[in-house]
């Protein structure tokens, strides 16, 4: 196990170096003066050398990584060019709007998908069945921003159950939770559709297993066996693309909070892309990277834990 | 002969279906997109405008049309570049199997992979300026290990049979090889996989000109239909909703065919899958 952790973190290590290596190349090395970039056309020289000292453009490009890299490691994300605050407050306030509704949105979708897929596993080449895969097919097929605005359509416009958008802060966790619900539905369930699929073939596959045969001969009834043996088994697979779907739903999410404009890193990503704020999207760029490759990370060490056969590849 | 699968049917006339729309747009359409209107905004479907016209008095269905050229060809132009790139690589280190090109192929491939592709995406368009071309390469660069990947695996077994052993014997080099005689025995796999990446694609097209980072005006895009309808959802609620259909029906359909190629080229595969 310990040799399998040491891979796995160098592996992490090497996948962060070339991250941010990517991320700094897009923003900063390629041609193009990132200053300029960010002033526009009418920049007057006096400013763009002012900038340019600001932003360390000066100095060799080496000296610049490692000092965005370093200061990364102590926190410190720089300073907004058109907020004028540190980066790392920023992200902080955010933060709390954006990892509660990837969180938010992964519980309701596995909490839907798993049953789903069972009953669709447990009944398969049934009316039930059919209806489920084909509403599963349908749901994958549905671009979640669309799906937002559907919701929206109906629960804030029509219904006006919820309101169409906008965050009340945690102060009332009622009202905060009750302003992500339409958002995390949006979100999940795009996901809950392949999950579910997913979960019933990863459960279709065990029941032409031996065990299960052992488990019916020993005079279990065939749901069970499917229960008690068959879903440990199966839910390995379905792990797996849980943790995917949380890389998936943090970056997702992106595109989510602008819908209901939900005060998170997506907005705050696209505020700076329409600023021209270049330091805000290179940190949080790397911010978001860094949480996905983290995941993944720690989902690989779950595994290990949940099955020794895979420590010794 | 075998009969065709049913998702492969259905799935392929509806792909069909908005090719042949996105082709006639490309010399026809009911009503002139590039002229606005403004008398005529917002009116509901008539004869004349059978979908209705939007806020600045175009006809929707001519829009919708000339939206799914964008989508349709972002997309194929990004499914071009994971196979053009992708597929000579994954049998490069399919032919060099465990040497150090096949290592650095494919660990550059799980290094990608592990990038949330979207937010890549977002950030070559912010810096490039958003543009089509520049969502053709973000969405282009993710199909790229996707294809390497199933190029490799589907072509590591093939090395070890009896006619590439021939192959090599008649003297024939690894390139070669690949080219005669891997490529034509995966091909059936590699264009399942393009059907699902076309999907993918169309799905992202959809979601970065939605930001505003796709096609700029005036070209039509559906995502960017959908992200004018979002301001005057209260008033026009058709407008939110006819583009997104579009999306789905043509992802749909795209999603049909490719479980329904799957189904008649790789009988083998017909089990098991999700």
């Amino acid at each position: 196990m310990g040799l399998y952790l040491a891979r796995r973190a160098l592996s992490l290590t090497l996948s962060l170096i070339v991250a941010s290596l990517v991320i700094f190349a897009v923003i900063e090395v390629i041609p193009g003066d990132p200053a300029a970039y960010m002033l526009g056309l009418n920049a007057t020289e006096d400013t763009l050398a002012a900038l340019r000292a600001d932003l360390g453009l000066e100095g060799s490009k080496v000296d610049r990584y490692l000092a965005w890299v370093g200061g990364m490691l102590t926190g410190d994300f720089g300073i907004s060019y058109t907020y004028r605050v540190p980066v790392a407050d920023l992200v902080a306030d955010r933060l709390w709007v954006s990892l509660p509704l990837a969180a938010y949105a992964l519980i309701l979708s596995t909490a839907i998908a798993l049953p789903v897929g069972i009953i669709a596993a447990a009944s398969r080449g049934s009316v039930a069945d059919y209806g489920i895969m084909g509403a599963t097919q349908l749901c994958i097929a549905i671009p979640n921003f669309w799906f937002a605005m559907l919701l929206v359509l109906l629960f804030a416009v029509t219904l006006q159950w919820f309101s169409a958008g906008g965050f009340p802060g945690w102060d009332d966790p009622g009202a905060a939770i009750k302003s992500l619900t339409l958002p995390a539905v949006a979100l999940a369930l795009p996901q809950a559709a392949i999950l579910a699929r997913v979960m019933r073939s990863a459960l279709l596959e065990t029941l032409d297993q031996d065990y299960i045969r052992t488990a019916r001969a020993k005079g279990l009834s065939r749901g069970q066996a499917v229960l008690r043996h068959g879903l440990k088994n199966a839910l390995i697979p379905v792990l797996t693309i849980i943790g995917l779907q949380f890389s998936f739903l943090i970056a997702g999410g992106i595109i989510i909070e602008n819908v209901f404009f939900l005060p998170g890193l997506g907005r705050l990503i696209f505020q700076g892309i329409t600023q021209r704020d270049l330091i805000v999207v290179e940190s949080v760029t790397m911010l978001l990277v860094f949480a996905v490759i983290l995941v993944t990370f720690l989902v690989d060490i779950a595994y290990a834990l949940v099955d020794p056969r895979l420590r010794r590849r | 002969m075998r009969r065709l699968p049913t998702a492969l049917l259905i799935g392929g006339a509806i792909s069909a279906a908005f090719a042949l729309l996105a082709l006639v747009s490309l010399v026809w359409t009911p009503h002139d997109v590039a002229t606005l209107t403004i008398a005529n905004r917002l009116q509901p479907p008539s004869p004349a405008h059978p979908l209705g016209t939007d806020q600045f008095g175009r006809d929707l269905l001519s829009m919708l049309m000339v939206g799914s050229q964008t989508s349709i060809a972002v997309a194929v132009v990004a499914v071009g570049i994971g196979l053009i790139i992708g597929v000579p690589l994954g049998l490069a280190a399919a032919a060099r199997r465990g040497s150090l090109l096949d290592e650095v192929i494919m660990r550059g491939n799980d290094l990608i992979f592990a990038f949330p592709s979207l937010v890549i995406a977002i950030l070559i368009t912010a810096r490039y300026g958003p543009s089509a071309t520049n969502a053709i390469l973000a969405i282009g660069i993710f199909n790229i290990p996707v294809f390497a990947r199933v190029a490799r695996g589907s072509a590591l077994p093939l090395w070890t049979l009896d006619y590439v052993m021939a192959a090599r014997t008649a003297g024939k080099g690894a390139a070669r090889i690949s080219a005669e005689h891997i490529l034509p025995n995966i091909a059936n796999l590699l264009i399942v996989q393009a059907t699902i990446q076309f999907s993918l694609g169309i799905l992202a097209e959809a979601a970065l000109s939605y930001v505003g980072l796709g096609a700029q005006p005036p070209v039509p895009s559906w995502g960017r239909m959908l992200a004018e309808a979002q301001t005057m959802i209260y008033t026009a609620p058709m407008l939110a909703v006819l583009p997104g259909l579009a999306i789905v029906l043509l992802v749909l359909g795209l999603n049909l065919m490719g479980d329904g190629l799957r189904d008649a080229l790789d009988p083998r595969l017909r089990r098991g899958r999700v």
